[in-house]
């Protein structure tokens, strides 16, 4: 069998998922002995195929076609090359961008989709690892399918690393007539006087403080801690924060000495922005909470009594 | 103007409960409408309310208790709903990206909308795709994960912009008809008025089943078969403090104070 992975780039840059791409692709190849390509769509493709010969991969298709990731030309790449190379197991990146293309890409291809997989294995079939109630439950999949499109999620791959010598083939393709979508630019979500990357201490507060006017109790504590204060989505969503205090997959990256995360549940969106602090805190009311699993130290409580006893401790 | 927009009533789960099998017992779940269509609805119900002559019509699958949640959009300002069922459902394991996909196309087939709102994905399963599917079955165009909307309807095109990782949006113009999926933050949406809530009492739900849709059972089939649920072992190798506030809060205080935290 043969497994067709698509690379993930954007401003010039392969996405970390690419890499894990390779290993993931490699893992369900390598359960059947077979082949893995690996496809790369659009912008510098001579220097992403480069990166992307790695020990594992057999073939790199390149695909020219203007510079950045547009998903009319992603998704008739993707058919066309299926069509030429015929994998079993057609892997894309659960990013943004694959969300963008990969389910238009299994309805046309009629295969059925499994997205955001965590694992898998393959035996006569595919068995896929999900997630389902925001990371609560763990759930296996089978398809009974003889060829499946899986999406993976960024992070639960480690990234391929080690140089391979796979063939770099440069696939023909153009999309007929125009295009429905036309991506005009790029920018920057709103900046402001903080800058929450450049912080050593962050207090992150998220939505277990319930009310607006509840955020004061949590500035109070990085008063206290001479931190910054930093937040999760939903304190952004619902405008209490401004969005570049919002630390997370589609936030800020941090990774400061102390990061103290109060009334935030640790959902893989948030943690993906923060995994990398020095010592992580957490206080939660709920025992079994993901924030749980990536803390260093933890209290299980209220933050309405937790935060103000901290504060105390110093004033 | 035509907008329908997809809402799904999702299963939450305490934060203490016990698998069953393949399932929660009901005992641990409680029923909500999914906090991105709820953003959808929003999108949708503000865009009618900036227009002329704007029908906004909800579409969900589901029992007969998704009424509740469906009447959420119609309080919010949805002019009438569709909720699609049938008896072959109760057999259904597991409502895959393309069954879901095949409904969903025979309802827009039936409606002709100009413009189809959807959340990003459900908070239960995740799968995070129906809307850019839906888009391709029925030939419109799509972008997912968009944070803001702006309509051109004269010049037949939406800008739009999708929320990429990193604090990074991409700018996109995409041809009408097409399929958006909404993420949280794009608007603010509103609670249920009284007089909404209301108002909703009296709008429209029609019931649709498989074959006024134009489907049969075999519409339901899934190669995707659920074979396992478990709790996520705990990884967590964390110091947890123990006693009241100010005793867990004291000992924090002083890792804290090791780490250098606090020192002026």
């Amino acid at each position: 069998m043969t497994v067709l992975a698509v690379a993930d780039h954007r401003r010039g840059d392969l996405r970390d998922v690419s890499y894990e791409l390779v290993t993931a692709g490699r893992q369900v190849a390598d359960a059947t002995g077979g082949d893995l390509h690996v496809a790369v769509i659009s912008g510098d493709i001579d220097g992403f195929a480069e990166n992307l010969n790695l020990a594992g991969v057999d073939t790199v298709h390149t695909v020219e076609n203007g510079e950045e990731f547009n998903h009319d030309v992603y998704a008739g790449a993707v058919e066309a090359l299926y069509a030429d190379v015929e994998p079993t197991v057609l892997l894309m990146p659960n990013s943004v961008n694959g969300l963008d293309y990969a389910p238009a890409v299994a309805n046309a291809l009629d295969l059925p989709l499994v997205s955001d997989a965590v694992d898998f294995d393959y035996d006569d079939g595919l068995t896929a690892t999900r997630e389902m109630y925001g990371s609560k439950v763990e759930t296996t999949v089978d398809v009974d399918a003889e060829r499946v499109a899986v999406t993976i999620r960024g992070g639960e791959w480690p990234a391929a690393v080690d140089a391979g010598d796979a063939e770099i083939s440069a696939f023909d393709y153009s999309p007929d007539g125009e295009l429905g979508s036309r991506v005009l630019g790029f920018e920057e979500v709103a900046g402001g006087d903080v800058d929450i990357t450049d912080a050593d201490v962050l207090v992150s507060v998220g939505r277990g403080i319930e009310e607006e006017e509840n955020l004061e109790l949590v500035e109070e504590l990085a008063d206290a801690l001479g931190a910054t204060l930093s937040s999760s989505r939903p304190i952004v969503d619902a405008g209490w924060l401004p969005p570049n205090r919002q630390v997370g997959q589609s936030g800020k990256v941090v990774t400061p000495d102390v990061y103290l995360a109060v009334g935030i549940s640790g959902a893989v969106q948030h943690v993906a922005g923060m995994k990398g602090s020095d010592t992580i805190v957490a206080i939660n009311t709920d025992p079994n909470a993901p924030i749980f699993d990536i803390a260093d130290y933890g209290i299980v409580g209220d933050l309405f009594d937790v935060v103000p006893a901290l504060i105390e401790q110093f004033s | 103007m035509k907008i329908l927009v997809t809402v799904k009533e999702i299963a939450e789960v305490e934060d203490d409960f016990e698998i069953d099998g393949l399932g929660i017992d009901e005992a641990y779940l409680e029923y909500d409408l999914n906090e991105w269509d709820d953003y959808a609805v929003e999108e949708a119900v503000q865009i009618a309310e900036a227009g002329d002559d704007v029908e906004v019509v909800s579409v969900t699958i589901g029992p007969e208790r998704s009424e509740e949640t469906i009447r959420m959009a119609l309080a919010k300002g949805a002019d009438r709903a569709i909720r699609v069922w049938d008896d072959a459902f109760e057999d259904v394991q597991l409502l895959d990206v393309a069954a879901k996909t095949r409904l969903f196309a025979a309802v827009v087939e039936q409606e002709q909308p100009d413009l189809v709102l959807t959340g990003v994905q459900a908070s239960d399963d995740g799968f995070g795709a129906t809307g850019v599917s839906v888009a391709d079955e029925v030939g419109f165009e799509w972008a997912a994960v968009v944070n803001k909307l702006e309509l051109d309807a004269d010049s037949g095109v939406a800008n739009v912009r999708r929320e990429l990782e990193g604090g990074v949006e991409e700018l996109t113009e995409v041809d009408l008809p097409a399929v958006f999926t909404i993420q949280t933050g794009i608007n603010d949406p509103r609670y249920a008025s009284l007089r909404g809530i209301r108002q909703a009492q009296r709008k429209e739900i029609a019931p649709m089943g498989l074959a006024e849709l134009g489907l049969d059972a075999s519409a339901l089939d899934s190669p995707i078969e659920l074979t396992g649920m478990s709790e996520p072992e705990s990884e967590s190798d964390a110091t947890i403090f123990e006693g009241d506030a100010e005793g867990a809060a004291a000992q924090l205080a002083e890792i804290l104070r090791e780490k250098g935290v606090g020192a002026q």
